[in-house]
């Protein structure tokens, strides 16, 4: 099985890691890990290669995560690679107009791996 | 804030008794399940939180105000290494950072567990704050409550305030 590809884009390093590692402990066999901290970073990091998965917060700075999934669909090399929000958005609105935007789901924080594992594998077939 | 707030206001919310037994419970799980450690609630021995570090983030909409997270800086330090690593949590950044994000979720699980609350209130970024020579001024009347968790011999505070 061939390693996944994963961008990160969150503002907080620390949830960056955190969310690395529950990756990790859900059993994902992890390739290369790319982080970005806000949509502006995130869609530029998109545009250097194929990614099998991107996780994204909705709520950053410059440009939040459901503007950057929006251009997300301009992006020739993101094209087809779900995308996960990860969010602590309790409302509804926010999280249908994510998913309306092209996200396949949504995580919400706090979360435990196997939260993270039962949204992730549904996406990303028999690599968990 | 989300810009979804603009299209209505939506009526204000009055903080209940209850609440604070909910953010005490929002608050233990946040830790439980982002940082890996069971936090003891224990009794509170004087109204105002202590600690030289803080995190807040604001809320608006059916709830206007904000939590808090204040501890001192050690138990900062200790939260944030379970939260990454020793190494990385050498950084007053970082620490900042992972106390930053343990407040938004605290909020946000307050918040999810309160129905007249969850699709109607948003929260704003972080802010970190060092030191504890300050006193908090809501700017207009306002109530709230106290929490306080034990972790590792450190008190770490959760407060709500809000404006009523």
């Amino acid at each position: 099985m061939t390693k996944l590809r994963v961008l990160i884009v969150d503002d907080s390093s620390v949830m960056r890691k955190i969310v690395e590692r529950s990756l990790r402990q859900a059993g994902l066999d992890l390739g290369e890990v790319l982080e970005a901290s806000n949509g502006v970073e995130g869609l530029a990091e998109a545009q250097k290669g194929k990614l099998d998965l991107i996780l994204s917060d909705i709520n950053m700075p410059s440009m939040d995560g459901i503007e950057f999934v929006r251009n997300l669909a301009g992006v020739e090399s993101a094209k087809g690679v779900p995308v996960i929000m990860i969010t602590t958005e309790g409302s509804e609105a926010r999280v249908v107009e994510a998913l309306t935007a092209g996200a396949k789901g949504y995580i919400r924080k706090p979360f435990t791996p196997e939260q993270v594992k039962e949204r992730v594998s549904v996406l990303v077939g028999g690599n968990s | 804030m989300s810009p979804s707030l603009s299209h209505a206001a939506p009526a204000q919310v009055r903080p209940e008794p209850v609440w604070k037994t909910i953010l005490e419970s929002a608050a233990v799980e946040v830790f439980e399940m982002m940082a890996g450690v069971r936090l003891d609630p224990i009794q509170i021995t004087t109204e105002e939180p202590q600690g030289d570090r803080t995190a807040m983030v604001g809320m608006a909409g059916a709830l206007c105000g904000m939590t808090s997270v204040r501890c001192n800086a050690e138990t900062a330090r200790k939260l944030a290494t379970l939260m990454v690593d020793a190494e990385a949590a050498k950084n007053p950044a970082t620490v900042g950072d992972a106390l930053g994000e343990l407040c938004n979720m605290i909020a946000g699980n307050f918040k999810s567990k309160i129905s007249s609350l969850n699709d109607r209130c948003m929260l704003s970024v972080p802010t970190f704050i060092s030191g504890e020579d300050y006193v908090l001024q809501p700017a207009t009347p306002s109530e709230g409550f106290n929490v306080a968790l034990l972790y590792d011999g450190g008190q770490v505070w959760i407060t709500l305030v809000a404006h009523s």
